[in-house]
């Protein structure tokens, strides 16, 4: 597709960009082919140069580089550092490549060969802690979710082209989720990390009356303390509560800190 | 003043002659963990699933008069210019059948600011003026303290209110449309023994607060109390999730966002309802944030509604509906931070 951008007489530059993979399901790019509606708009603004989900033609010449997933293995050191290389704007797409994602479950092992062992037997294989691309190199946005949310992409997309400053809400869910008149899902008497998560995604599983597993990583006041208080009073375990903490990785820091205080109170009750 | 009485039965005959307007009203809308009810206000299509016995809904009528996302003008672009789009988006006007004293109290403190100010908002006023409000009586909740806020009883901003009576509605009117709809319902004049009955029945309903909230000096105090540690104790359970603010009738504090369209041939112009408690609310361009911490931004959001608006109209901007303490998922409500702060707590 082509033909001249222009917004108020201003005429914009296409970014040729391109979308890459490290260790993930891919949903994150399939999200963005998944909305047709917009599609045909979203794809006049951009020109995608490289993008193994729909198209055959690879080049390294690009601006915006979108990389889904996880680092876990060596060869994905290289590929993102070359990509790094290449790209003016490197943007993290979705929770995995923020946070680790569902692949950092795994870093909850100390052992990485039990767990090579227990995963793949004897094949050989290169597996290491599941990091986020920021472990390794400089990201300069950062897209949240599993999956991301089209539109957020989309608004993203038009703020780079039209030069505004691009924001992430800073509150939690529950923002969005009052908005949307939902029932809490405390009255229904289901878990719900959406007081401490960030928000941005529009409530998306509080609107299903699915409580929200904080894929966006911490609000940037999450009161953790406060929300461990409301699972106990709640009567949610504090395992269920870690459970959802540990799921996307964006809360590392705090399932450690509530990790440790655990250990720390085990040696105490042993030794009384 | 007009008092009118109609029985029972005949309230919905009441609902079907309004029914050729748009009906909002309390429905029941879920069943929480212990099988208790959660009304809001929704669209009503049929009488059977009005709840005119609620005892509270979860979140304000507020989505009805001030939207939490409102599309305040859209703009379209082209090669010679560009065109703004306004539309205060109110199409039809909206019955709201059974709303309580306190929820029409926050309307006309609203009122105040969104209407007779010197800036009045179009967006509200066109849905304001746009409304025709059945009040009805309430029984208070352990979490209403209305009285204590001078909003358990409403004067005006409704066009007819009703009390149950036990067999019978009696009915203040207030407006000429309202009238007109009564007549056309069997209804008839009160009488000695109507007046009588609705006198005994407000002197039950005062009997029944539980919930208190001492006012005397509040604006006082809350100055003297500027610096009271209380306020660090409850900033430090806050979440700073705005639920407070949404679920609240009176709170109507907004940002602007400008978005321009996908396909570069327009853009919109967005309100959203904001919370103060939100660490997003005070921060300004460069990121510079004017109320970095969450107790200072809780002790804000009182003192707009305890002191700030009261030395403005001689009124609380609270009506005492309790909604706030009862969303309020770390348990901060109105009654224990004012008691806390008048060291009471």
């Amino acid at each position: 597709m082509s033909g001249e951008l222009s917004y108020l007489g201003v005429s914009l530059s296409r970014p040729r960009v391109a979308f890459f993979e490290l260790t993930s399901c891919e949903g994150c790019q399939l999200q963005i082919f998944n909305k047709e509606a917009t599609l045909i708009d979203f794809l006049s603004l951009v020109e995608p140069v490289n993008f193994r989900e729909v198209m055959d033609e690879k080049s390294n010449d690009y601006q915006i580089a979108f990389v889904e997933g996880a680092v876990t293995r060596q060869d994905e050191v290289v590929k993102l550092q070359k990509i790094r290389e290449n790209a003016e704007i490197l943007v993290a797409l979705g929770s995995c490549a923020c946070f680790g994602g569902v692949a950092q479950l795994k870093n909850r092992f100390n052992d990485m060969e039990w767990v090579k062992k227990e995963v793949y037997g004897d094949y050989p294989i290169d597996t290491q802690q599941a990091r986020p691309l920021s472990a390794e190199v400089k990201v300069d946005l950062e897209i949240y979710g599993c999956p991301i949310k089209k539109e957020e992409v989309e608004r993203i997309v038009v703020d780079l082209l039209v030069g505004k400053a691009i924001t992430h809400p800073k509150y939690p869910v529950c923002m969005e989720c009052k908005a949307n008149e939902n029932i809490c899902l405390f009255d229904l008497g289901e878990p719900c990390l959406g007081p401490v998560t960030r928000g941005g995604c529009d409530s998306w599983c509080p609107n299903s009356r699915m409580g929200c597993w904080g894929c966006r990583g911490p609000a940037e006041a999450a009161n953790m303390d406060q929300m461990i208080k409301i699972m106990a009073r709640h009567g949610i375990s504090r395992e269920t509560m870690l459970d959802r903490l540990e799921c996307f990785g964006g809360f590392a820091g705090y399932v450690e800190e509530m990790r440790t205080d655990e250990t720390n109170e085990d040696i105490q009750g042993n030794s009384e | 003043m007009i008092f009118r009485v109609f029985n029972k039965e005949e309230l919905s005959a009441l609902f079907d002659v309004l029914a050729e307007n748009i009906i909002v009203g309390p429905v029941e809308k879920a069943l929480d963990k212990d099988g208790i009810p959660l009304y809001s206000f929704e669209l009503v299509r049929d009488y059977e699933e009005l709840r005119l016995q609620y005892p509270s809904t979860k979140i304000s009528a507020k989505k009805y008069f001030l939207p939490h996302n409102e599309t305040l003008s859209s703009f379209s672009v082209d090669k010679e210019g560009w065109t703004k789009h306004v539309d205060y988006n109110i199409y039809k006007p909206l019955v709201f059948f059974g709303m309580h004293a306190c929820d029409i109290n926050a309307l006309n403190k609203l009122d105040k600011v969104l209407l007779e100010s010197v800036y009045p908002t179009p967006y509200y006023g066109s849905k304001r003026k746009n409304m025709f409000i059945v009040g009805v009586n309430c029984t208070p909740q352990s979490h209403c303290f209305c009285r204590d806020m001078g909003a358990d009883t409403v004067q005006h901003g409704f066009d007819m209110f009703l009390t149950d009576l036990g067999d019978r509605y009696f009915v203040e009117v207030l407006s000429a449309e309202a009238f007109n709809y009564l007549d056309r319902i069997n209804s008839r004049e009160a009488v000695e023994v109507d007046h009588l009955d609705y006198m005994k029945r407000v002197k039950e309903r005062i009997g029944k607060f539980t919930s208190k909230v001492d006012t005397t000096d509040l604006t006082k105090i809350l100055d003297m109390e500027f610096d009271a540690e209380v306020w660090r104790e409850w900033g430090e359970k806050c979440l700073s999730c705005g639920t407070c603010a949404n679920v609240c009738p009176t709170c109507y504090c907004y940002g602007v966002d400008e978005q321009v369209d996908l396909d570069l041939k327009g853009a919109h112009k967005i309100k959203h309802l904001h919370s103060c408690n939100l660490l997003d609310f005070a921060e300004v361009a460069g990121g510079h944030n004017f109320r970095p911490e969450s107790y200072i931004r809780l002790k804000y959001r009182y003192y707009h509604k305890h002191r700030g608006f009261v030395e403005a109209f001689e009124e609380s901007l609270c009506v005492g509906c309790g909604r706030c303490g009862e969303a309020c998922l770390a348990d901060i409500t109105v009654p224990e931070v004012i008691a806390s702060v008048r060291g009471e707590g």
